[in-house]
């Protein structure tokens, strides 16, 4: 029976543990990504970190998501209340919904009842989590619209043109993988990778998801929607207490979902990493082991997200959106092109990978040969050209000569005026000498 | 297989409890959305009420065997495009009215007629779907004509309707470069000029002064944007005052002003320089 039959077959009770699970999982996750990442960056920067509450500070998040919902709710005067209201709940539940989609486990047994790690099984599952992303920028650009101040209308704009652009490098690259699977199922792709993970036969699709994924979330470096030192808070600058927490919530339930899906797409999802799955005729990728591995590349990719959060700084806006539009997108319509036609040609004739690589080298040689006939050169240098800055002022040329300083004459006249000043006794004598000291130093 | 070959053919004239359900459930939410799209006085509650009703339908799509159609409804116009409508709504501001002056003539004219003619046409095509069009049943693989519902898409999209795919990608991408052209020709005409621009007509003389404005007067005595800033003789910079502030605070501003500028009686006027001060006290 394929994956879908066996959903199919799910009675109500095996449903209703998994949406629970489902649901749960988020959350939970959250709970311990937040205190795990203080942890991380703490290390990272040489200090522990939270470590009051609990074994080693562990329960520090515990204590957190109880203490939130407890304080002050806050509505300012100019806000619209409603969409203010409905704002952080449309963040949450998208993000939440799009687990449902991911393959945890292959076929297993729950009380006796067979059945796949999964909630359900779409033909388009791929776009099941688009679609959730893209409904869930609708709670962070109407949060910042709804709060009625200009720092978070900046960052509810900012968070609107940066998601959809990202999102659609993010497409594209989803697309070498659908390509190669000839499937949008979720549970179809990590079947397709029994031969060979994507990430390895779609190299530039997985650093392009890679780069994507972390813009799509709004996470360091590119959390442009809330950079602290120029919009305060971004898009929650007005929110507290409860609503405060959902987008929270929702920020880190988006960064274990665009982990698990790229875990899915291009890590082999729920199967054995390599030397483990030689051991005992694959027995590792049966059962309920490939829970740990599913969760344990997630998990990789999670630190991924801290680890680049302590490194590196913020991007500048604009130069974000350049390297979206620019770089990102352009150079995986390429790659699809590349890919696309390669696999045509795989398709239509028997073609052995030497003849590929043969005829692929031939047309880079073209390619670059042409680049040469057409090189216009560059522009010839002017020897006698004064470098100019940006605006077009001169600038002093770099190996200017300064002229020597004339010899100071200034300490010299505070010792000449120095006897007018002894008068006043041996103290001010001191006094005296020391100023003219430090006129010679 | 053999199941969902049965249900294609039980599919023809059947609805389902649940797609009726459903489709109780959506109907009504659609059609508030619609309503609401309407009137709403607010851009954005209308922009959100189109993005339900589009919801609703990118739903009962799914509903209806069709879950391709349905997500990219939810990903192409819930999520891209009414974003962009909501991006240039939230642009214009939430307070601003709309104009009541006609910029074009005769549009109400010709937007009734095209409306009319529209609704006949939506019109012709659901009484042709309803009469004339037998139902086929999109689950399963071999549903539609073999191969499933996705590929049966991506099969008709890129065999027999590429020319007229390809047409509606070329008029989408001439809207964007014409949206593009329009909006740099529009700098030029309007005469907005670059920076560096500006700065030669100042010196040119083509403005009030080469530098900018005086700043306002925030030194050790004071730190309010209100303070006049003082010229080298003690008089007040007239143009240091800003002219937004001026409504506020020129009033309360006046005896200081007289008292910096000396034509007061009062001494207040080392207040706010402080070299005086010290020059007495000495």
């Amino acid at each position: 029976m394929t994956r879908a039959e066996l959903l199919a077959d799910d009675p109500l009770w095996l449903i209703l543990i998994k949406v629970v699970i489902v649901l749960l999982i988020g959350p939970v996750m959250t709970i311990f990504l937040i205190i795990w990442e203080r942890k991380a960056i703490g290390r990272m920067q040489q200090r522990p970190g939270p470590n009051r509450v609990g074994p080693g500070g562990y329960l520090q998040s515990v204590a957190d998501a109880i203490k939130l919902p407890f304080k002050e709710q806050i509505i300012p005067a100019g806000a619209d209340r409603k969409v203010y209201f409905l704002a952080p709940i449309i963040t949450v539940i998208p993000a939440i919904m799009a687990f449902s989609v991911m393959p945890i486990g292959p076929e297993v047994s729950i009380f006796g009842e067979r059945t796949v790690l999964q909630l359900v099984d779409l033909p388009v599952g791929v776009l099941v989590v688009l679609a959730c992303s893209s409904l869930g920028i609708y709670g962070i650009v109407l949060a910042g619209w709804s709060s009625g101040s200009p720092y978070p209308l900046l960052g509810g704009l900012r968070s609107a043109a940066q998601m959809i652009s990202y999102e659609i490098a993010m497409g594209l690259s989803i697309v070498g993988v659908v390509l190669y699977a000839q499937s949008l199922s979720t549970g179809d792709i990590v079947g397709a990778q029994q031969t060979g993970w994507f990430f390895f036969l779609l190299p530039f699709s997985f650093v392009i998801y890679l780069i994507s994924m972390v813009g799509e979330t709004n996470r360091a470096p590119f959390d442009l929607p809330e950079a602290e030192s120029e919009l305060v808070g971004g898009f929650h600058t007005e929110y507290s207490s409860m609503k405060f927490a959902l987008f929270f919530l929702a920020e880190y339930v988006n960064m274990v979902i665009v982990s698990a899906f790229a875990t899915t797409l291009f890590l082999g999802g729920y199967m054995a990493p390599w030397p483990i799955s030689l051991i005992g005729d694959n027995y590792f990728n049966s059962g309920w082991w490939p829970v740990l591995w599913f969760f344990g590349k997630t998990f990789l990719l999670l630190f991924c997200f801290i680890w680049v959060r302590a490194t590196l700084p913020r991007f500048r806006y604009d130069q974000f959106m350049r390297i979206g539009w620019k770089v990102l997108v352009p150079l995986n319509l390429i790659w699809i092109v590349l890919i696309a036609g390669l696999r045509a040609i795989r398709g239509e004739a028997e073609v052995s990978t030497g003849q590929i690589l043969t005829f692929g080298g031939i047309i880079v040689l073209i390619i670059i040969g042409l680049s040469f006939v057409f090189d216009r050169g560059r522009p010839e240098e002017d020897p006698d050209q004064v470098p100019v800055t940006g605006s077009g002022y001169p600038v002093p040329p770099l190996d200017l000569e300064i002229p020597t300083a004339p010899k100071r004459k200034a300490v010299r006249g505070r010792n000449r005026r120095r006897p007018a000043t002894v008068g006043a006794g041996s103290e001010g004598r001191t006094d005296a000498e020391k100023e003219s000291n430090d006129g010679d130093l | 297989m053999s199941s969902s070959a049965a249900l294609a053919q039980g599919v023809q004239n059947v609805m389902s409890t649940g797609e009726a359900t459903s489709f109780w459930v959506l109907g009504p939410l659609a059609l508030l959305g619609a309503l609401g799209m309407i009137f709403a006085k607010n851009a954005v509650h209308s922009a959100l009420f189109l993005v339900l009703t589009m919801l609703c339908l990118g739903i009962m799509y799914m509903v209806q065997q069709a879950p391709f159609l349905g997500f990219v409804q939810i990903i192409v116009y819930t999520g891209a495009i009414m974003m962009l409508f909501l991006f240039v709504l939230m642009l214009v501001g939430r307070d601003s009215s709309d104009s009541v002056v006609e910029v074009l003539r005769g549009q109400r004219l010709a937007a009734t007629v095209l409306g009319v003619g529209l609704a006949a046409l939506v019109v012709t095509a659901i009484s042709r779907a309803l009469t004339d069009v037998t139902p086929v049943g999109l689950q399963g693989q071999e549903a539609n004509g073999g191969n499933g519902n996705v590929e049966n898409i991506g099969r008709s999209i890129f065999t027999d309707w590429l020319f007229p795919f390809e047409l509606t990608s070329a008029l989408l991408i001439t809207a964007a470069v014409g949206a593009m052209v329009l909006g740099y020709v529009d700098r030029h005409t309007r005469g907005r000029k670059t920076q560096r621009e500006l700065v030669e007509a100042r010196f040119r003389g083509e403005h009030d002064r080469p530098s900018p404005l005086p700043g306002p007067g925030v030194f050790a005595t004071s730190t309010s944007v209100a303070t006049p800033a003082l010229l080298p003789d003690g008089s007040v910079a007239p143009e240091s005052l800003s002219r937004l502030i001026d409504s506020v605070a020129a009033e309360e501003l006046h005896e200081e002003r007289k008292a910096v500028a000396g034509t007061s009686h009062t001494a207040e006027g080392r207040a706010l320089n402080p070299s005086t001060r010290e020059g007495e006290s000495s």
